[in-house]
């Protein structure tokens, strides 16, 4: 049981749910954006959030949206983790959303609750920060489309009352040469110790991480160390394990130690993989 | 726009059937099931998305109760163990794998097998059963028994078609 109450609002369309955002600031309540929930849900019954009002972005035709144009695939913010997969658009999206919690959980989970909720690994990021994605955004000043990786630094950098809409992919990106490798403490469906997501662009190596560090992130530093083809695999890894943006992660799962340890065994894996292929 | 702010009537269809419930905003779908319906085949676990006790299908697709509102399920579709009647293949598959023992998982798995026969009429890999029953946990590890009654379900609905 939820112990306080809150009001629910379904807007219909992006201006209604802005409005109504606006009217309820004005009244001096906190409301938040509400696709998924499942995060908004356990952290209300434990006490964690006190939201005065969700709205429900579920209705709006813009979020639900996924599709794919001559240039780009378009998806909806409350497109499910399950249904992104599922269309098997974008294969190495497919593959974060097939590794992130559970099945029935994944049903459930959206691509922007994903993005913008408060669990640190993200990890629907690390395709969108190597594709060159935009996102589309909307808010109380309007509308803008911007590229994901000016937005997601660390988190998601909304303006007050903006919320995602939508994420455009090139098309490129849709069938590019992927690799994606998720290590945990236990089972398949726990938060990672270590997750890579690569992606070859004209053959060039674009790699981004998480569950190492304490927020995702693309290291194009990385990227060119891995890609020196004048050292070998080993010289590779170490020298890009001296190149995180900060210390590993120490978490209940794993250890900062043993977090590191995954990370070159995981690059290891890719590069030996990856070089493989391409001979 | 749909408006609900304070407890109210709505109306839910579960198990073919429309039900008229009052419910504050913030009710969880698991709670107006068991408390306001008597629906009490969902069961409260970890009632955080967890534990998959308390999974019902909404719309075809297996759901964690626990993790979604009353309101939200408005203009949907909910089935739980009761609207199985007895009669769906997982049950009885469920009694010849002897896939159960204290039980209290049992419904939840109940409702992820079923949805994954809506979803795939014809037996999946191997690696999709494992996939969609680490959505549930049993704490007296009956896996490999449930396991069993997923094969017995596709045997069961094979015969009746």
């Amino acid at each position: 049981m939820i112990p306080f109450n809150f009001a629910y609002y379904r807007p219909d369309t992006l201006k209604e749910a802005a409005d109504i955002f606006s009217e309820l600031q004005s009244q001096g309540k906190s409301a938040v954006y509400y696709a998924g929930g499942s995060e908004i849900i356990s952290m209300s019954r434990t006490g964690s959030v006190h939201p005065d009002a969700l709205i429900d972005i579920k209705s709006i035709p813009e979020c639900g949206l996924l599709t794919v144009d001559k240039e780009r695939l378009h998806i909806g913010s409350a497109c499910t983790l399950s249904r992104i997969r599922e269309s098997n658009l974008f294969a190495l999206l497919g593959l974060a959303c097939g590794r992130i919690a559970d099945h029935t959980n994944q049903c459930r989970i959206t691509l922007g609750g994903n993005l913008c909720g408060s669990i640190i690994y993200r990890e629907t990021s690390l395709p969108l920060l190597l594709s060159d994605a935009d996102v589309s955004l909307y808010g109380p000043q309007g509308e803008r489309r911007i590229p994901f990786r000016s937005v997601f630094n660390i988190r998601m950098r909304l303006k007050p009352g903006e919320m995602m809409v939508q994420i455009h992919v090139p098309r490129w990106a849709l069938s590019a040469r992927h690799c994606h490798i998720k290590k945990t403490a236990n089972e398949k469906i726990d938060y990672p110790l270590t997750s890579a997501a690569a992606l070859w662009k004209d053959g060039i190596l674009r790699i981004a991480f998480s569950g190492v560090c304490s927020y995702p992130f693309r290291s194009e530093q990385i990227e060119s160390v891995l890609s020196d083809k004048t050292k070998t695999i080993a010289e590779r890894v170490k020298q890009a394990a001296k190149m995180l943006p900060e210390s590993a992660y120490a978490g209940v799962e794993g250890s900062g130690e043993y977090r590191l340890f995954l990370f070159e065994n995981t690059l290891t894996e890719l590069l030996e993989g990856g070089e493989n292929a391409q001979t | 726009m749909l408006r609900h702010e304070r407890k109210a009537v709505i109306s839910l269809q579960i198990n073919g059937e429309t039900h008229e419930v009052m419910a504050r905003p913030s009710d969880l779908l698991l709670d107006v099931l068991r408390e306001q319906l008597g629906l009490t085949a969902a069961k409260p676990g970890c009632l955080n998305g967890d534990c998959g006790a308390c999974t019902v299908i909404v719309d075809g697709r297996p759901m964690k109760s626990c993790l979604m509102l009353a309101v939200e399920a408005q203009g949907h579709e909910i089935l739980t163990v009761e609207g199985l009647g007895g009669t769906a293949p997982i049950q009885k598959a469920f009694i010849d794998a002897d896939a159960f023992q204290c039980g209290y998982c049992t419904s939840g798995f109940l409702m992820v097998c079923h949805a994954m026969m809506i979803r795939y009429p014809v037996m999946p890999e191997e690696c999709v059963i494992e996939e969609w029953l680490q959505s549930n946990i049993c704490r007296c590890t009956s896996y490999q028994e449930i396991r069993r009654a997923v094969r017995r379900m596709y045997e069961l609905s094979t015969d009746r078609r």
